[in-house]
């Protein structure tokens, strides 16, 4: 179980992000529990600056536009 | 080398060449159609049942010659400058001005406000990680004005609808206007005026993430996604610009324009601001309006004053940022660039 967390202010692309990591998870079989973080302060705390970004189990993968489907797989399985 | 990715690279290398000769060819093509613009507005105003020279004929033609050329201006630009802005991020940004609290930091900060790629919807995190980072306010807020106020989309537009010399001058005043902003904001140590929980912030140091390497073609692309996005979403705002242009350039009598928006009423530049501000469109609805408003003889600084209140200063993005500053911080900031739109607007209505 990866726990994966969006973080936006909910604009198109944190929405498309969402779904792109749903999508991944679904194709290697891996749960996921994928939780969309709008506050601004706990963006910021996060040390995300544009957004979307993304992080697995409490570590920050992306930041900044539409991740890479084939990086985002990656970033899931290991 | 083995021979097993030697298969994939080779795929790749053919797709990479495929992207060349994609972008060389859509470029050449652009080419085409942007130089027969003139005949093919001509020809196709010819088979509506109207005098050309009408009201109606007149707009009509207006009409049918900008939406193409718009729609090929904002195509080609946001393209170049997506290629352009992905040597640049948020976070190198951050890091070029951190510290910088020297004067130059200003103009900079403006630069790169012009330079770095980022979306309204990610202006609050932005803002709490330059603050967070050290970046003075003022420097931040020459950041956050310059974006939008002397972004691409504007001045490419305005190059290729009004010509060059208007361009350089809207360049040169949104540019000085960002600076100075910054500067007289930076002054007045309005950092008490942030939300209670931006000051008492101590925000995270940035993810550390590795620098991603992009080859050429991942530039390329990003150019390209840019352009489905930024196009896709913007073009009703250009239809209905361009509507508006069409409408003010068939209908509008020379004389009421001169009496309205001309250089000898001092409160059309306030007028301009004020109708200016609450109007919510982006540079690619606005300046079709420009050029129409332009061509019926308003004034230059009055006009000037209507397209950078339109651009620089909206509703949207204030609500936005109100989660980060207080209302009373967000009335002076907006206080302060409308003077200088103000000022610029006087300047060239007293000049010309």
């Amino acid at each position: 179980m990866k726990t994966v967390k969006v973080y936006g202010p909910g604009c198109k692309r944190c929405e498309a992000t969402e779904t792109m990591i749903k999508d991944a998870a679904t194709k290697l079989g891996i749960e996921v529990d994928v939780t969309k973080v709008t506050d601004p302060r706990e963006i910021a705390m996060a040390g995300v600056m544009s957004t979307p970004g993304v992080s697995v189990d409490g570590k920050l993968v992306h930041t900044g536009g539409l991740p890479d489907a084939a990086k985002l797989e990656g970033w899931l399985a290991s | 080398m083995t021979t097993g990715t030697h298969g994939a690279d080779a795929r790749e290398h053919t797709s990479d060449w495929l992207w060349y000769a994609g972008v060389a060819i859509a470029a050449g093509i652009w080419w085409l159609i942007y130089g027969q613009l003139i005949p093919f507005s001509e020809w196709a105003t010819g088979l509506f049942p109207v005098d050309r020279h009408s009201h109606t004929g007149e707009a009509i033609a207006f009409f049918i010659y900008d939406v193409p050329k718009v729609l090929l201006l904002l195509t080609g630009i946001v393209f170049v400058t997506g290629v352009l802005r992905s040597w640049f991020s948020p976070e190198k940004t951050r890091a070029i001005l951190a510290g910088k609290r020297q004067i130059w930091g200003y103009p900079l900060a403006a630069l790169l406000g012009v330079l770095t790629p980022f979306c309204s919807c990610s202006s609050v995190p932005l803002f709490i990680g330059f603050v967070s980072a050290g970046i003075p306010l003022g420097v931040t807020f020459s950041f956050l004005i310059a974006g939008p106020m002397v972004g691409p989309v504007g001045l490419g537009l305005l190059y290729g609808l009004v010509g060059w010399q208007i361009a350089t001058v809207y360049l040169v005043f949104g540019f000085t206007i960002a600076t100075v902003a910054g500067v007289v904001l930076g002054r007045m140590g309005l950092e008490r005026y942030l939300q209670d929980w931006v000051r008492e912030l101590n925000a995270g140091p940035l993810g550390d993430l590795p620098e991603e390497r992009l080859t050429m073609v991942d530039r390329l692309k990003t150019g390209a996604e840019q352009v489905r996005e930024i196009v896709g979403k913007v073009w009703i705002w250009v239809l209905i610009g361009i509507g508006l242009g069409a409408a003010i350039h068939g209908y509008v009598p020379e004389e009421m324009m001169l009496r309205i928006m001309g250089g000898e009423a001092w409160w059309s530049v306030p007028a301009a601001v004020v109708v200016g501000v609450p109007m919510y469109t982006n540079a690619a609805g606005v300046i079709p309006i420009v050029e129409a408003l332009l061509g019926k003889g308003a004034a230059l600084g009055t006009t000037l004053a209507f397209m950078m209140s339109v651009i620089a200063l909206s509703l949207p993005e204030m609500i936005i940022l109100k989660q980060v500053l207080t209302l009373r911080l967000i009335a002076i900031f907006i206080t302060v660039v409308a003077t200088g739109i103000l000022a610029t607007g006087f300047l060239f209505n007293f000049l010309l």
